[in-house]
């Protein structure tokens, strides 16, 4: 199909991109073998990482659902941005990419700002009674700030290149704005939206900092896995190395669940 | 293609020579600085890189300082945090030269590894409670930790604070009901001070290095829990001489002072 198949890949190029492989690739596999698989049983079975799992799957799944909620118009807002002014249509951007560039422990202190107990609305919350720090909806909120990037940027791209003409279409044969989003553009962009939802999950379910900055930790209402893990690594390294196989496993799976097509990065 | 093959393996090879030039470079570096300068005193140069817990962020700064201004061929690098994530690290072969730790049961953990040995007590840190600067949850004493309507930040048992707190609590007959059980002291400690807890329970050193954005309330049954700190210089350490030396300082008189300063006791 492309014009240098056929012709080989260049020697440099394998042994660079067998590096790159080889940074990704290599630690997983030493975590493997690293693994306490003797006592693996005993150690998935605990209480304490049923319970962190369990969070963090509810949590992810939640986070997720907000993101897809929120993001996909967001994601339209940004696509249809292209003919606004410069400024505006920068800004926008910039607003998007923030919290995939910021170091997630900063995001927890400025979402810790905005809606802490002492933040510039959770003051208000806190007076009403309605605090967030320290509840499993901080742990959400914390998920869904990091993650929701992710999602829109998926779903902006499937807009970009998905064909407008068949929404032309539609609408001069009658579909109100209403049909026309649900029944052709949601469709169009489908793909986009399944693989930024998995990036969104598997985002949601690794977020460390931000949460533990935000939400705190507490067993059964703010510990997810990666703070379990964290934590753990400094009692009881094998525990640790468990709880990161289970995450692992989780994302593997929901990773193998999409079909390749919708993979991030894969052409439709 | 050969000679593309040729190129490639020329690319592997730079990159492997790049890498291991740079681990030569800066062992030469540590070792070569010392043998030059001509002093009657055994010079001590290169690096000195000090593993400490964090609770002794303020004082191992005071005393890098002191220690650099002594042997100025030396650059002291400290890396703080949690005592238990650090043994780990040591454990798993991380480049320290000193340990320092919060409590002896996380030192043992090196010590059995083979790593440390003979761990010198240098100091001991008592439990004391903090609150944001106002005390706006009006707390006086450790039984408030046990109510439910504040918002009360622990360091989590694994960490030597959070040890400490659940054996003093114990000790007490305390039932704490704690929001948050965080990863290391300095994290109770950013909870309170950010006002986001009521109030914590944390060591006397890291209420006076915090200042005036926390208030301190003392515990009249602290000595329930006392933490004793060790330190010891690490097995395979590539600045044998300097680790000595900072130990020698930190159990010395410049060590008791500035350690006495920030509230540690004596051991």
């Amino acid at each position: 199909m492309s014009p240098d198949r056929g012709r080989g890949i260049s020697p440099l190029i394998l042994v660079l991109a067998g590096v790159a492989l080889a940074l990704l690739v290599l630690p997983l596999f030493a975590l493997l073998i690293r693994a306490p698989w003797g006592d693996m049983g005993r150690l998935l079975t605990s209480p304490a990482v049923g319970q962190a799992l369990l969070l963090s799957v509810v949590t992810a799944t939640i986070a997720t659902g907000l993101c897809l909620v929120f993001g996909i118009p967001l994601a339209i807002l940004l696509a249809r941005a292209e003919r606004w002014p410069v400024l505006p249509r920068r800004l926008l951007r910039i607003a998007v990419t923030i919290p995939l560039v910021l170091p997630p422990v900063i995001g927890g202190i400025a979402l810790l700002m905005l809606l802490g107990r002492r933040g510039v609305i959770g003051s208000l919350l806190a007076e009403l009674g309605l605090g967030i720090t320290y509840t499993t909806g901080a742990v959400v909120l914390a998920q869904t700030f990091v993650s929701l990037p992710f999602l829109v940027f998926a779903v902006e791209g499937a807009l970009r290149t998905a064909d407008r003409r068949v929404e032309l279409a539609a609408s001069t044969l009658g579909a109100s704005r209403g049909q026309v989003f649900r029944l052709i553009t949601l469709r169009l962009v489908a793909p986009g939206v399944a693989a930024g939802a998995v990036l969104c999950f598997t985002r949601a379910l690794g977020e460390f900092g931000a949460t533990i900055t935000f939400a705190g930790s507490l067993p059964g209402v703010t510990r997810t896995l990666p703070i379990a893990s964290y934590l753990a690594l400094q009692s009881e390294p094998g525990q640790a190395i468990a709880l990161a196989i289970i995450l692992l496993v989780v994302s593997v799976v929901v990773l193998l669940g999409l079909r390749d097509r919708w993979m991030p990065g894969v052409g439709r | 293609m050969t000679l593309r093959r040729g190129r490639a393996a020329l690319a592997a090879a730079a990159l492997l020579i790049l890498l291991v030039g740079c681990a030569a470079q800066t062992d030469a570096d540590a070792r070569g600085t010392g043998t030059r300068s001509a002093t009657p005193v055994a010079e001590l140069s290169g690096t000195l890189t000090v593993f400490a817990a964090a609770s002794l962020t303020e004082t191992f700064d005071a005393l890098a300082e002191e220690f650099e201004r002594q042997h100025p061929s030396v650059e002291v690098v400290v890396n703080y945090g949690g005592s238990g994530a650090l043994a780990q690290q040591i454990v798993s072969g991380a480049p320290a030269d000193v340990f320092a730790a919060a409590s002896e049961a996380t030192m043992q953990t090196v010590v059995d590894d083979g790593l440390a040995a003979d761990p010198v007590a240098f100091a001991t840190n008592t439990l004391e409670l903090v609150v944001p600067a106002g005390n706006p949850g009006a707390v006086t004493g450790l039984p408030d930790l046990a109510q439910p309507e504040l918002a009360i930040a622990l360091c989590d048992p694994v960490v030597p604070c959070g040890a400490a707190a659940e054996k003093l609590l114990a000790a007490v007959g305390v039932a704490a009901a704690p929001d948050t059980l965080e990863e290391d002291v300095k994290a109770v400690v950013t909870k309170v001070r950010l006002g986001e807890a009521d109030a914590g329970l944390v060591y006397v050193t890291d209420v006076r290095a915090a200042g005036d954005d926390v208030e301190g309330i003392a515990i009249p049954e602290a000595a329930a829990a006392v933490n004793v700190y060790p330190a010891s210089p690490i097995a395979g350490s590539s600045n044998p001489e300097a680790a000595v030396a900072w130990i020698a300082m930190l159990t010395g008189p410049e060590g008791r002072r500035v350690l006495t300063e920030a509230g540690f006791g004596e051991p």
